[in-house]
């Protein structure tokens, strides 16, 4: 009896030791901020990575955009982080980056691919760091609401419109539609530069420096003072909040309180998902100026962080991540531009059956070939995110009242610089 | 009988826990003899306080001690040692201005405009607490039916969180809200609350009234509960006004009370950040940007940390607080004298 008992013990303790999963030996974090679905897909991407690499663990560490831009930074500084993250601010965090390159199993392909997002996110004078890869690419550009346009019986203009045209058409559908948004931007300096290079912004000097005044660019500053004077912008998307903080009014735009919503691309998901058939919404052709027709490129990269204490298997699940297959299902799924030049000149297949979303991405698509070569300089600068910042903040001033127009140029000017070097001051 | 039993079982259980008590100190009186006898009695007072000064001097004393060290360095360096020092830099830069009274002569004229925005909101502020929570607790000091209710009627948003009251009142305040719904069916056209720097000040001196009057109220209730009855009864016999009664004796009596409501009122509003922040954003432009929010930005939500400029205004906000302080202690010990 007490052998039979003793036996049976044993057995129930083998099976029991046989069924336990190996446990994971190292546990990564990412961090990570969703625009609209493509946390989720990241998770399903995630657990194949955990399938194939059992002794690694990942966890998505879900925030909200302001923790990355404002938590993540003071982390780092205190060289406390996670193992990954993904950020906008591809080059203001550039010292913070791991460089992933002796460890990946064919930086080749990460260089042919990725190899003009690799500059945006490293710091000057660095060519050949791979720090990570690009989650999306970007592109500011405006939706319209469609639906008004055809109630207001006014013909949607086409490409080559200039943005005072565009002014004046959306304001003529807000009056006839009793919508009380005629033209809505994004509260971000982002944004507000392309309008400022369509005007003939040039941003910087000869010697590459941040020269942001300039005529173009008080052409652009004057539109948005008089666009908020006359009740074109609402004044509570730019003038209802201070400083640097971001604002967007997408959720007014999805509530059919806009006509013309100027975002860009990372809005078509959360569109196709929240908007539904309540309207018909299109992206169109960037709004002109004298000098261009442009917006501003941009993205998120999922970069490694030197916080880690696992840069081997931190490049295991990037060279995972990268990989063409998981990497166009990634962007499919959560309808992005594609960051990888094979993936962008393959084309990818959507995963989406709204012909608006289909629409609008290859409209952004098409976009892409058409910026201002000042936009990818000034995408690519280390310090972009101080210049956007000043010129948000001190604009916001101008759109309250609260200064003129000429004392925020000179304010926007001394910002910039003041903050330049702050960035740069170091201990000798 | 049954009471008996009870009072006796609840007497035993109270001799038992007193026989435990008196056994645990006795544990602890040969280790205090032994340290009375090592640094003499003189010095045991600053045994006791021991552990509660570590614990202020490692939670305020350093940290205010690294903030002062950082308000004289600058970059974006987190870590003091690898911060450059900058010595005054930091404090000529945030105090540089043409006039003082114009926040646009000013090279940070954001700070300028926070000072003067706090200024303002807690001159306003702490005045309609002070009036508001007199009146009410005047009210409620009365003979009214379902006082007890009407107590915790006006005690309840003290007990909200001020995220949540700012957020509540957000809502009813936005274009959609439902203040603009009610002036819509009024007939009124909609206001934009947010959008109007004066609207903005208004709305957020009073939603911080609305949220801390409570407090205050219960603290002049106390004080007019403890005025003796008989002074008023006999102003009545007097035939003694009301108006003159509330002049005569109620407000002098109350004097302590209400400088403690005023005192502690003007170091909160000084302080204020959540519920504004929440509620306006600091905004129209910067209309009621207040000094501790700009802080915060300059601090922590810029894209540059600069850790040095934010030191530098929260040591000049806490040498403004420590002169409010001050002035409140010289004010009581006035009082004090006085009586």
């Amino acid at each position: 009896m007490d052998r039979r008992k003793l036996l049976m013990a044993l057995a129930l303790g083998a099976g029991l030791a046989s069924g336990t999963p190996a446990r994971a030996a190292t546990e990564l974090h990412m961090m990570w901020y969703s625009d609209g679905g493509e946390g989720q897909v990241m998770k399903d991407l995630l657990a194949g990575f955990e399938k194939a690499n059992p002794d690694i663990k990942v966890t998505l560490d879900e925030v909200p955009y302001k923790a990355i831009q404002e938590s993540l930074p003071v982390q780092l500084a205190a060289g406390k982080g996670p193992d990954l993250a993904r950020v906008t601010n591809l080059g203001g965090l550039a010292q913070y980056y791991l460089d992933l390159r002796p460890d990946l199993k064919d930086a080749a392909y990460f260089d042919k691919n990725f190899g003009p997002f690799l500059a945006w996110m490293r710091k000057p004078g660095d060519t050949t760091s791979i720090p990570g890869i690009m989650t999306q690419l970007t592109v500011t550009g405006p939706f319209i609401n469609k639906t008004l346009f055809d109630q207001a019986k006014v013909a949607v203009p086409g490409p080559g419109t200039t943005w005072d045209q565009w002014a004046k058409t959306v304001k003529d559908v807000a009056d006839k539609t009793k919508t009380p948004y005629p033209l809505a931007m994004d509260r971000s300096g982002h944004r507000f530069m392309a309008l400022a290079m369509s005007e003939g912004a040039k941003l910087f000097d000869d010697k590459g420096n941040p020269a942001v005044i300039d005529d173009g660019f008080k052409a652009a500053a004057q539109r948005i003072a008089d666009w908020h004077k006359s009740g074109i912008m609402p004044k509570e998307i730019w003038g209802a909040v201070s400083g640097s903080t971001y604002r967007g009014a997408n959720d007014e735009f999805k509530n059919g309180q806009v006509v013309m919503y100027f975002s860009g691309s990372w809005q078509i998901a959360q569109f196709a998902k929240t908007i539904g058939t309540d309207f018909d919404w299109q992206a169109v052709p960037e709004p002109c100026g004298p000098a261009a027709c442009t917006g501003m490129p941009g993205g998120a990269a999922l970069v490694a962080l030197k916080t880690t204490q696992h840069p081997k298997e931190v490049a295991r699940l990037v060279d995972y991540l990268a990989s063409e297959p998981v990497l166009s299902e990634f962007y499919a799924r959560s309808l992005f531009i594609p960051g990888h030049l094979g993936l962008a000149s393959k084309g990818l297949d959507y995963k989406t059956d709204n012909p608006l979303a289909k629409a609008a991405l290859n409209v952004f698509a098409s976009d892409v070939a058409t910026l201002s070569p000042v936009a990818y300089k000034m995408q690519g600068y280390g310090h972009n995110f101080i210049v956007f910042n000043a010129v948000i903040s001190r604009l916001g001033q101008v759109v309250v009242g609260e200064i003129p127009l000429d004392e925020a140029y000179k304010r926007i000017a001394d910002d910039i610089a003041q903050q330049i070097a702050e960035a740069d001051k170091k201990k000798n | 009988m049954a009471g008996d039993r009870k009072r006796g079982g609840t007497g035993a259980v109270a001799d038992a826990l007193d026989g435990a008590w008196t056994a645990a100190m006795g544990l602890t009186e040969p280790p205090m003899r032994a340290l009375q006898r090592a640094i003499g009695a003189a010095r045991m007072p600053w045994a006791f306080l021991a552990p509660n000064l570590a614990f202020f001097g490692l939670f305020v004393f350093l940290p205010l001690l690294i903030d002062v060290w950082f308000s004289l360095t600058g970059g974006p360096r987190l870590f003091p040692s690898q911060r450059p020092y900058v010595g005054a830099d930091q404090y000529r830069h945030l105090l540089a201005c043409g006039n003082y009274l114009d926040p646009s002569t000013c090279d940070q004229d954001r700070f300028w405009r926070a000072v003067r925005n706090t200024a303002e909101f807690t001159l306003f502020q702490v005045g309609a607490i002070v009036v508001v929570s007199l009146a009410t607790a005047i009210a409620l000091n009365r003979r009214i039916v379902a006082k007890g209710f009407f107590r915790a009627v006006f005690f309840f948003p003290v007990l909200l969180s001020p995220v949540v009251v700012a957020l509540v009142w957000k809502w009813i305040l936005q274009r959609d809200g439902l203040l603009n719904a009610v002036l819509g069916a009024a007939g009124f056209g909609k206001t934009l609350f947010f959008v109007s720097p004066g609207w903005a000040m208004f709305w957020a001196i009073f939603v911080s009234v609305w949220a801390h009057m409570g407090f205050y109220t219960l603290i002049l209730l106390a004080g007019l509960q403890a005025i003796p009855a008989d002074l008023y009864e006999a102003a009545e016999m007097d035939r003694t006004p009301p108006w003159r009664a509330f002049a005569r004796i109620t407000l002098p009596l109350l004097a302590p009370s209400l400088l403690v409501v005023a005192v502690l009122a003007l170091i909160k509003a000084v302080q204020i950040f959540d519920e504004v922040f929440v509620l306006t954003g600091g905004g129209p432009g910067s209309a009621t940007l207040m000094v501790v929010q700009y802080i915060y930005e300059t601090g922590f939500s810029g894209v540059v940390q600069d850790f040095g400029l934010a030191a530098a205004a929260s040591v000049a906000l806490g040498v403004a607080l420590f002169g409010l302080t001050l002035a409140q202690l010289r004010l009581s010990r006035g009082k004090e004298g006085a009586t």
